[in-house]
């Protein structure tokens, strides 16, 4: 396999943006040029699964940014893993934006699809670094990328969203990741991920190591660790395809990657459990697990509630991060597939409720589950599958960082753990109660009345693939087979 | 004959723009004097980039100004510290006289164009003056030539208040003349030299002295005084707000850059790190001076309303970042300080460009008035949001380069509270760039304003050569860094 791919697939979704925004005044030449792109970047990604289940690491540097440090790519199992899951949606999420974005009318459509596009090669870019200084460029330009799409509408509103969300994110990455980085380059003397982690003989204590690693991963703002979460509910002004890639898969996914490259090729798992300097953080995203359950039960809009939950579900992902244990790297991986298919479905469906009914509530919801059969049963499969319940895909990941709490010996996580489950049937299970067991308002649709197709299918795809990944979870199994016992 | 031609280099990139200035005042008319200054910047550029790869390449040179042998005579030096600056210097006013074409047709009288251009010139001439010289008295000299010329720019500003504005940089830059003036002279005293590297040789016997302590504290105040340092910096906004757009961008990206420069030629040559920073605590002084620059200037910025004085203000706290490097007296530090110098020149000049190309279509440059530009000036704006990325420090950006030599040289000695500060200030510079951008895409157009179009493309194509040097400065920023650290190496001595 060349290396030279690895380049050509960063840049590819940027490269094809262009061409998005040429063919802007034919809509049906731009989405199809959108869907190619995506789907061509997928198959493109998938080549390297074989050479890299088989060890290789295919590496390439294109230049060097600074003396020393090069901008590189790097392809390793969790980079790979992220990369399929964040280009594979892609295809999915571009029809039902066609679908959502005319059946609202909504306006710039054309640069809303060349920022996704640029968002994409963003994200790919992130997956693929192979040192701190090219994730760090690749995660600020996925930041820059989605500011205009999250303050699409160009109200108030979404300015005020679009200030807390640059706000948040750019300073936390500058004032905690960037200082982050250079430190470690003072200590190490070098910031090129390693399997052996960077830390090994550098004599680090365990306040030092806990330290800096607070500062990684709360620099990291993308992961949400609680107080810095408040920039994903606001990222809910955007339109709702943006919400379900970028704010569901993506941007969040993005950030909980780093926060796992970070402990595997940085800090390295063995160090971190040597030390225990990830503790503190453990606690933190324990907290940050539980809080924001509770605060997404409180929320009425369907999709701040949706965010919220995302809020808590990245944290199991840092949970498998922090409590050191390759368990928990491997519950951690599964999560960022898992929930990013359940995740995705539930904001289609959110979309496809407001597309066709533009309720945006969940007190408004009782009863539609008549009109709306499939979008409200693929809800369903999805809150399951987050639940963690079979024979949904969800219960792997939760099976795995139970296992890795038990390994690390925090029997403590496991109870939060069981008791995030019960929160979670709490607040996303009312949603298609409501619809299918409620009295239906007066003005509510009782006959079919669906979204677009181009909504419908993509989201029964998802949902699809929450049942399917229970039967065969295989695929990512075999990625994650370093971490597999 | 080329033997020849390249010996008189050093000279020639001060007396090409001395000739071309009475050339201007001579053809009377402005489209002529203008043609006059874009192949004279852009002759110098050249010149300055030969003498930085013959620099480079053979280390440093010395030439003796009308023959007469160094240290009697006046001696021009070039070295890898200046050479970096006076490639910038150059490279702005090239960059710059191509947007001051329809810029100046729009702000001056036409019947006093070619005044504006002979001054402009004249200004260019005492900058790349002050840079290559190597003689005490004759740097002076040269400070006062660009000061002068640069009152009589300011005050050509379109509104009234620049004569205002003109007077008070005036008062405040003559000040900073004569301390100069008097340190230099006291200097003369002791030494009985005015050549740089003479005066260095004789300074340790005197030492000790007072009078070569206050010459020190003199010198750092006058030049201090001229790069705006907090907290003698209060002519700054004004005369940046006030001068015709043209000037604002070439004096913003290089007179304090060039006066930070005499102040570090005269720190490490003339007196050595050694003096300045062991023996006297200049190097305490001036880090709290920079991080008082760096806070008190990032939060001024955030409360302004007219476009260009934001700008100002916010020179102000990245002189700071400048000025903090150089105090830290390593060779990290002195190198963050040039790498910033030339980031920060192509940063201002980018941003005071696009705010000028606004300023030529709307004849204000208020928030208020800037409103919902985004739309109508859709390739100035961008540069706007390019290079004020660029300020704030955002990856493959020239400044994100700046800001990453910068903390790694102040967190290598464990100063984490100065690193604490360039990050607060930055993120400030993310509040007072995101308010210009705000108005920018998220107001509408203010009731009754007709419609406007792109600036001309002689502006538009200067504004993005900047922008594109941040990125590719960003990107790759190896050869600056190298640069850098040459230059250290030549202030520095080998040994550190």
């Amino acid at each position: 396999m060349s290396m030279q791919w690895l380049g050509w697939l960063v840049a590819f979704p940027a490269l094809m943006s262009l061409l998005v925004a040429a063919c802007g005044r034919w809509p049906n030449v731009r989405e199809s040029v959108s869907v190619a792109t995506a789907a061509l970047l997928f198959a493109g990604i998938a080549l390297f699964i074989d050479p890299v289940t088989s060890g290789e690491r295919p590496s390439l540097t294109l230049f060097e940014v600074l003396p020393g440090i090069g901008l590189t790519f790097t392809l390793e199992p969790l980079g790979l893993l992220f990369a399929l899951v964040a280009s594979g949606l892609w295809p999915l999420t571009t029809i039902y934006a066609a679908g959502y974005m005319r059946g609202n009318e909504e306006h710039a459509q054309t640069r809303f699809f060349v920022c996704f596009a640029l968002a994409i090669s963003a994200a790919i870019g992130i997956a693929f670094s192979g040192n701190l200084l090219t994730l760090f460029i690749f995660y600020e330009m996925l930041t820059l990328s989605t500011y205009p799409l999250v303050t699409h509408h160009g109200d108030v509103e979404s300015r005020n969203g679009g200030r807390v969300y640059l706000g948040i994110l750019l300073t936390t990455s500058i004032g905690f990741f960037l200082p982050a980085i250079i430190i470690t380059y003072l200590i190490t003397g070098s910031i090129t991920f390693d399997e052996a982690g960077l830390f090994g003989e550098a004599g680090l204590g365990v306040l030092g190591a806990g330290a800096l690693y607070a500062l990684f991963l709360y620099g990291t703002g993308k992961a949400a660790l609680m107080p810095f979460h408040r920039w994903l509910p606001a990222a809910m002004v955007a339109p709702t395809p943006v919400s379900a890639l970028l704010h569901a898969v993506a941007v969040v996914k993005a950030g909980v990657f780093i926060v796992l490259k970070l402990t595997v090729y940085v800090f390295g798992v063995q160090f971190l459990a040597d030390t225990g300097a990830s503790e503190l953080m453990m606690w933190v995203a324990a907290f940050t697990v539980l809080g924001a359950s509770l605060i997404a039960m409180t929320r009425d809009n369907l999709k701040a509630r949706l965010a919220y939950s995302t809020v808590s579900q990245l944290s199991y992902i840092v949970l498998g991060a922090t409590m050191a244990s390759s368990f928990g790297i491997l519950g951690g991986g599964m999560h960022i597939a898992m929930h990013a298919f359940a995740k995705i479905t539930l904001f289609f469906c959110a979309g496809a409720i407001y597309t066709a009914t533009h309720r945006k509530y969940v007190s408004e919801l009782d009863g539609l589950g008549y009109a709306m059969p499939i979008t409200f049963t693929a809800f369903f499969i999805a809150s399951v599958s987050l639940i963690g319940i079979p024979p949904m895909g969800g219960i792997w990941s939760k099976w795995y960082l139970m296992e890795g709490a038990a390994d690390s010996g925090h029997t403590a996580i496991i109870m939060v753990l069981a008791l995030s489950s019960l929160l979670n049937i709490v607040y996303l299970l009312e949603i298609p109660t409501r619809a299918f067991f409620h009295n239906p308002r007066p003005d509510t649709p009782r006959s079919w009345h669906e979204a677009p197709w181009a909504c419908v299918i993509p989201l029964s795809i998802t949902a699809a693939g929450c049942i399917v990944w229970f039967f065969y979870p295989l695929p990512f199994l075999t990625l994650l087979a370093p971490w597999a016992p | 004959m080329i033997e020849a031609f390249f010996a008189q280099m050093p000279a020639l990139v001060i007396v090409l723009p001395l000739l071309a200035a009475p050339i201007c005042v001579l053809l009377h008319r402005g489209g002529p004097s203008w043609f006059v200054y874009l192949l004279t910047t852009w002759a110098c550029f050249a010149l300055a980039f030969l003498l930085f790869v013959q620099v480079k390449i053979g280390g440093p040179i010395s030439y003796a100004m009308g023959g007469w042998a160094p240290p009697f005579g006046i001696e021009l030096r070039l070295d890898a510290l200046n050479t970096v600056v006076l490639l910038l210097v150059t490279g702005i006013a090239a960059i710059s006289s191509v947007y001051a074409k329809a810029s100046v047709a729009a702000e001056i009288a036409s019947e006093r164009a070619y005044l504006f251009y002979a001054a402009l010139l004249l200004c260019f001439c005492g900058l790349a003056g002050i840079t290559v010289t190597g003689d005490a008295f004759n740097l002076f000299v040269f400070l006062e030539i660009s000061s002068l010329s640069s009152y009589a720019l300011i005050a050509m500003g379109s509104k009234r208040r620049a004569l205002l504005s003109a007077f008070q940089y005036l008062i405040m830059g003559t000040i900073g003349g004569t301390f100069l003036l008097i340190g230099i002279g006291f200097l003369y005293m002791m030494t009985g030299s005015l050549n740089m590297a003479d005066i260095a040789s004789r300074l340790p016997a005197v030492a000790d002295t007072r009078t070569v302590e206050a010459g020190l504290a003199f010198i750092v105040v006058g030049t201090s005084l001229k790069f705006a340092l907090f907290p003698v910096h209060v002519w700054l906004p004004n005369a940046y707000t006030y001068a015709p757009s043209s000037v604002s961008a070439f004096i913003a990206a290089t007179a304090t850059k060039v006066a930070v420069y005499a102040l570090m030629r005269f720190l490490f040559t003339v007196f050595g790190a050694a003096y300045a920073f062991d023996q006297l605590p200049l190097g305490e002084v001036l880090l709290v001076l920079s991080v008082a620059a760096m806070l008190s200037g990032s939060m001024a910025a955030i409360f302004q309303t007219d476009v260009k004085r934001l700008l100002a203000w916010s020179s102000i706290a990245q002189i700071g970042y400048i000025v903090m490097g150089f105090a830290l007296a390593s060779s990290a530090g002195v190198s963050a300080s040039v790498v910033h110098m030339v980031n920060h020149g192509l940063i201002k000049g980018a941003l005071f460009m696009a705010v000028g190309a606004m300023f030529w279509r709307l004849r204000t440059i208020s928030l208020n008035d800037i409103a919902g530009l985004g739309r109508q000036m859709p390739i100035t704006s961008a540069a706007f949001v390019v290079a004020g990325l660029s300020l704030i420090g955002v990856p493959a950006t020239g400044g994100f380069i700046s800001k990453w030599v910068l903390l790694e040289a102040v967190m290598e000695p464990g100063h984490y509270w100065l690193a604490a500060a360039i990050l607060v200030s930055s993120l400030m510079a993310l509040i007072y760039i995101g308010r210009v951008v705000e108005a920018l895409y998220f107001r509408e157009r203010p009731e009754g304003q007709p419609p406007v179009g792109e600036a001309p493309v002689l502006m538009l194509t200067a504004t993005w050569t900047l922008v594109l040097a941040n990125i590719v400065l960003g990107l790759y920023a190896t050869p600056l860094i190298g640069a850098a650290e040459r230059a250290a190496r030549a202030v520095l001595g080998a040994g550190s």
